[in-house]
């Protein structure tokens, strides 16, 4: 069953194309959806969940039809926004409760899964205070048991890392892959970042203005994106010609060198040169991709 | 792999054994039915901390004091009366400082959270629709008001009975003035939850309401009065009560019901009587149009 499905999907506003032609089919899984600011992945999460109509195309979610089929849909999917979205004077029992049965849990099955998510979460006796007093992180995770709540199919993440520090998106991008691996849920998550992205995700969908720019599984992806960012205090150009000579791939760009990365020999690699060199090693480091490198390949 | 719920580091989802749920998922009716009841408990300060239940609930015993002294009245054997001191129908007129205070505490509490914090959102990515959200909102704040308004007007007329007034006259005149109640509860809460739906900011919401009830109340029969009495002119004075929400609906209810008004000026014959019910629907029409305008610009 393809849990994602579109179809020539586009959506125009007045002087903007949101979508254009997007047609995408996705098995069960963690999808990433990729894109820059306005490039369409909220546009596209609106439709999938049936609350705003396409200008053309079709899109399926869970086999169900957006356009005939939006309640049924949002009975199996949870959302999770990427703005604020609680308040501040209940606590979080009490507002994930009361989203269950909006949700369309009767009463108590409402309360006992909301006890349950709750811990999956993470949260415990901090849950019986009013959510106003909760830190960021807690506040995420409410965020998040509210979308798990009804036991849904599949979860929409709406950038879930942004406003977190690199330890915070590192736990959040592991509770997404347990997720799926313990809970059986499919996750779409929609970042800018391919980088954090490629590390979580068994398929990633890359949009841009609209259109799609490749989708594919992940595996395909981090083979061409392992590279290293070398920067170096002086003497740039001999260091890059020193591991050209060894055999390594690399790219200049002004002060900074990517190097290819083929195995982790290439690190020892870096180091020799920089020390038989005699100059200061600043930055190794892994590369965070960007979409905009994306055109190039 | 094993984990201690206590000792775990935070973020960490605990395989404790995820359980799927396999039963029931009702329908947006019986969604709808629960956001109504949830609504309507939070009007009183149900479910919620102690301290929302206050003025709620002191608002409530406020509008049940003068009903109840008025029911003791009735029994008290010197006075020797014949029928109570205060006819059901003008219960609304004469307590509508306490009606304005309740819509303009409660009804930003019941739809300007959910826009402050953002929370509207979360609703509508649910099987739950705009129309589903609006509806049991308006429900449940005429509910409430009609609960507000209802329950005096019964313990008058459990008075009345006590004093053994005519109970078939008696039992008439309630079943009118609840009908009337009603209409009021509708108009009322509809305008009530329009101008709170308009701003986030509950604070702006509790003063615009009491301003526009006060203010035209006060601007009607003051005009009212000039043009009826000053003027002499009793039909445009009539014609003006059209203006105030609560001068509108008693005007309806003295002219559909036959009812006695406390009214500067009463709908001017047949053609205001007519022209008074069609205004009450259009304005209870257009609150419900404007609400869903409203809400269809809240996105995800």
């Amino acid at each position: 069953m393809a849990v994602i499905r579109t179809e020539e999907l586009t959506k125009r506003f007045p002087g903007v194309t949101a979508l254009d032609g997007l047609s995408i089919d996705i098995a069960p899984g963690v999808i990433g959806l990729v894109g820059a600011n306005g490039a369409g992945k909220s546009t596209l999460i609106k439709i999938l969940l049936g609350i705003a109509p396409a200008t053309s195309g079709r899109a399926m979610m869970l086999d169900l039809d957006v356009v005939t089929d939006g309640s049924r849909i949002r009975e199996q999917v949870g959302y999770m926004p990427e703005h604020d979205c609680l308040p501040a004077d209940v606590s979080a029992t009490e507002f994930v409760v009361h989203m269950a049965r909006m949700s369309g849990l009767p009463a108590n099955a409402a309360r006992e899964r909301t006890a349950d998510t709750l811990r999956h979460v993470g949260l415990y006796e901090e849950r019986y205070r009013p959510i106003g007093g909760y830190s960021t992180g807690m506040k995420q995770r409410v965020k998040l048991a509210q979308a798990l709540v009804h036991d849904p199919q599949i979860v929409l993440l709406d950038e879930p890392t942004n406003g977190l520090d690199p330890v915070g998106r590192d736990e959040m991008l592991g509770l997404i892959r347990r997720i799926r691996t313990d809970f059986g849920i499919s996750v779409l998550v929609t970042s800018h970042l391919l980088g954090e992205l490629e590390r979580i995700s068994d398929h990633v969908v890359v949009i841009d203005g609209g259109r799609l720019l490749r989708s594919s599984s992940t595996s395909e992806f981090t083979r061409t994106s392992r590279t290293l960012v070398v920067e170096v205090t002086d003497q740039v150009e001999a260091v890059a010609a020193a591991l050209t000579d060894a055999g390594a791939k690399v790219e200049r760009d002004r002060r900074l060198l990517a190097v290819e990365l083929s195995d982790d020999a290439d690190y020892d690699l870096i180091r020799s040169t920089v020390a038989r060199l005699g100059v200061g090693l600043i930055r190794l480091e892994q590369r965070r991709h960007h979409i905009v490198e994306v055109f190039g390949t | 792999m094993p984990a201690h719920p206590d000792s775990a580091p935070a973020g960490v989802i605990h395989d404790i054994g995820y359980r799927h749920y396999d039963g029931d998922r009702l329908g947006r009716a019986a969604i709808t039915r629960a956001l109504f009841w949830h609504s309507l408990r939070g009007a009183y300060g149900l479910g919620r901390s102690a301290r929302s239940k206050i003025l709620p609930m002191s608002l409530f015993a406020i509008m049940c004091i003068p009903a109840f002294i008025i029911a003791v009245i009735a029994n008290v054997g010197a006075l020797n009366l014949s029928d109570l001191p205060l006819p059901y129908e003008r219960y609304v007129i004469t307590t509508q400082g306490v009606l304005t205070i309740f819509l303009a505490a409660q009804a930003p509490q019941s739809v300007s959270r959910d826009l402050r914090f953002k929370t509207v959102p979360l609703y509508f990515s649910r099987p739950l629709e705009r129309v589903d959200y609006i509806g049991a909102k308006f429900a449940a704040m005429s509910a409430a008001m009609f609960i507000l308004i209802g329950v005096p007007l019964l313990i008058m007329y459990i008075g009345a009975l006590l004093a053994e007034f005519s109970v078939v006259t008696h039992s008439r005149e309630v079943a009118v003035a609840l009908l009337g109640a009603a209409v009021f509860a509708i108009v009322l809460s509809g305008i009530g939850l329009l101008i709170a739906s308009m701003t986030p900011r509950r604070g702006f919401g509790v003063a615009a309401i009491i301003t526009v009830l006060a203010l035209s109340y006060g601007a009607v029969t003051s005009l009212q009065g000039i043009l009826r009495y000053a003027q002499n002119d009793p039909t445009a004075a009539g014609w003006l009560g059209l203006f105030s929400p609560v001068t509108l609906v008693d005007g309806l209810q003295m002219w559909v019901f036959d009812t006695t008004s406390s009214a500067v000026a009463p709908p001017p014959g047949t053609v205001g009587g007519i022209g008074f019910v069609l205004v009450t629907f259009v304005l209870i029409g257009a609150c419900w149009g404007l609400l869903n305008l409203r809400y269809r610009k809240v996105s995800i």
